[in-house]
């Protein structure tokens, strides 16, 4: 394992995160959306940031994937900081927004290949990338497949592949099975736990889903009005709350029921589109 | 469904926890290997939409109605009336050109609402989050509007040349010609995307789209020569890049066509003002995802 041979200037022996964040913050106008958020995600794990509507989870997502600059903190990419190295960064990552984000007019091959091309894949490898990426998906017998014609649950089984066409260690994931039924979800679950364990993708999604947190993640941070209420493995939080909690009842411990709280016309109206769009 | 390849030795192992791994993808370091990221990244993009554009033709053709008209029209009844001096060439002439740019324009002029779609969706979010460079995004949509304009444009030099106008189809004019066309359609393509930047919604690009397009047909040479404009109109039809594109179609499609401003000076200015919206707009791009 080379996990110890760290990057100059990191301490030594201490194997680098694959995100780790450090008093991270983005203020809009008086509102802030993320405040002061301090977290580590060790690699080839899938970590979940859970919270309702509004709790700051896109937020965080967007200024990882260095799309939106943080108003104060900092955070880091496998050691890359996100303001300072935004190029390196977007190298290391895969993200799918939560909204639809691969392209209805052109086929899913096009779709990936597109990606495959912007990220500076080799020529000569592309098409097998290309091929493994829509195998790997479950999506082989659809590449020729303009993806308008495509279910909910294939759009985002899409979407992952295009995210992973570049193989980035980090995958960002924004509220992936929003909108999806319940089988189509657990696809989606499946997929997501393989690529962690064929291809020791790290992945850090987003979920208002108690279930989903639950089932898939190994730890999960419980953001509440963009602050961290709570953090660890699922299990251990449960634990804490009493015999036979559930993820639900812990976030309820931890922020005062406030499941329904939070979360903007804009951001309200997102989820209901996204939803539309796939459902 | 499994298969074994895909359990190899990928990039993005635990040994990935060095920070840029020699392993991951990527073009050449230097100044050539950034030329060359550039350009594949423009031509991906122009890829992409030029493939979307194929299974939606039918717009190329809706879009010839409206110059046949000014051509079949307005260029026959002003010519009849012989009310605009256009030196040796007669109107028709004179006006293809200005038609053929005019027809370009208001294409490209509504293009950054391809902009607001992909940012409604998320389809820009993800390009921004990969390693593409910015100008490269904007490039290849300013590329693909230039190809779309050059299907429009074969559509109207058809047109005029069955109305009888007398149209140089040797292949160095038709080569200079097919330049401007694309530059021209670039240039308003990328302000168009600079204006979707600042605008955000679809409602107000239409509103702002509208109000751009009459006064920049209208203070150009599209229509009537810079000599027969009012001295104000003449100098605000100067700082418009669509008279340079005009002028240097008239020169370069019509036989007996002159240039009134340079073909160099028409070349430099409608390069230097695409170079310079396709940075403003690079720069903006990231603004319509926050």
């Amino acid at each position: 394992m080379s996990e110890d041979e760290g990057a100059a200037g990191e301490a030594p022996g201490a194997p680098i995160p694959a995100v780790e964040t450090v008093g991270l913050t983005r203020r809009f106008g008086t509102l802030t959306a993320v405040d002061a958020l301090t977290l580590s995600v060790p690699r080839a794990t899938i970590f979940g940031l859970l919270g309702p509507n509004g709790a700051g989870k896109t937020t965080t997502l967007k200024m990882l994937t260095t799309l939106l600059p943080p108003s104060a903190g900092t955070a880091r990419v496998s050691g890359l900081d996100v303001v300072a190295q935004p190029r390196e960064v977007r190298r290391e990552i895969g993200y799918v927004p939560q909204l639809v984000s691969a392209e209805g007019a052109l086929t899913a091959w096009e779709n990936l290949m597109v990606f495959a091309r912007l990220h500076g894949v080799p020529r000569r490898e592309r098409d097998e990338r290309v091929r493994q990426a829509l195998e790997m998906i479950g999506l082989a017998e659809a590449s020729g497949v303009i993806v308008k014609k495509f279910s909910g649950g294939m759009i985002r089984r899409l979407e992952i592949a295009q995210a992973i066409i570049h193989r980035p260690s980090v995958l960002l994931l924004d509220e992936p099975t929003v909108g999806l039924d319940p089988v189509a979800r657990r696809t989606v679950w499946e997929h997501v736990r393989e690529l962690r364990e064929l291809l020791g993708t790290t992945v850090l999604l987003t979920t208002h889903y108690m279930e989903e947190a639950d089932e898939l993640c190994d730890a999960v941070a419980i953001l509440h009005r963009g602050r961290m209420a709570a953090l660890g493995p699922p299990a251990q939080l449960k634990a804490q709350v009493g015999e036979g909690a559930t993820l639900d009842d812990v976030f309820a411990h931890h922020t005062g029921n406030a499941l329904d709280t939070g979360g903007t016309y804009r951001e309200v109206a997102r989820t209901r589109r996204t939803a539309r769009r796939l459902g | 469904m499994k298969s074994p390849e895909l359990a190899g030795p990928p990039a993005a192992s635990a040994e990935g926890a060095r920070p840029g791994a020699s392993t991951r993808d990527g073009h050449p370091q230097g100044i050539l290997g950034a030329v060359a990221a550039f350009a594949e990244q423009a031509l991906t993009i122009a890829w992409a939409e030029t493939r979307k554009l194929r299974r939606d033709s039918t717009e190329i053709f809706t879009r010839a109605v409206q110059p046949v008209l000014w051509l079949g029209i307005f260029g026959v009844i002003m010519g009849r009336a012989r009310a605009i001096p256009t030196g040796p060439v007669g109107y028709l002439d004179f006006l293809v050109p200005g038609i053929l740019a005019q027809s370009v324009l208001f294409v490209a002029i509504f293009y950054g609402i391809s902009l607001i779609w992909e940012r409604d969706l998320g389809i820009l979010h993800k390009y921004l989050a990969s390693p593409a460079y910015r100008t490269a995004l904007v490039a290849g949509k300013a590329a693909s509007a230039g190809i779309r304009a050059l299907l429009q444009a074969v559509i109207v030099g058809l047109v005029a040349v069955l109305m009888g106008a007398h149209l140089r189809l040797s292949p160095l004019p038709l080569l200079g010609s097919a330049v401007f066309i694309v530059l021209g359609a670039a240039v308003f393509s990328t302000f168009s995307l600079a204006v979707a930047c600042v605008v955000k919604t679809r409602e107000r690009f239409m509103g702002i789209g509208q109000l751009l397009t009459m006064p920049l047909f209208f203070a150009s040479n599209a229509i009537y020569p810079l000599s027969l404009m009012p001295r104000g109109l003449q100098v605000l039809s100067r700082g418009n890049p669509l008279t340079y594109q005009v002028d240097a179609l008239r020169a370069l499609m019509i036989e007996g066509g002159q240039s009134v401003t340079g073909l160099g000076l028409d070349l430099a200015v409608e390069l230097g003002v695409l170079l310079v919206l396709v940075a403003v707009a690079a720069r903006l791009y990231p603004t319509t995802v926050n």
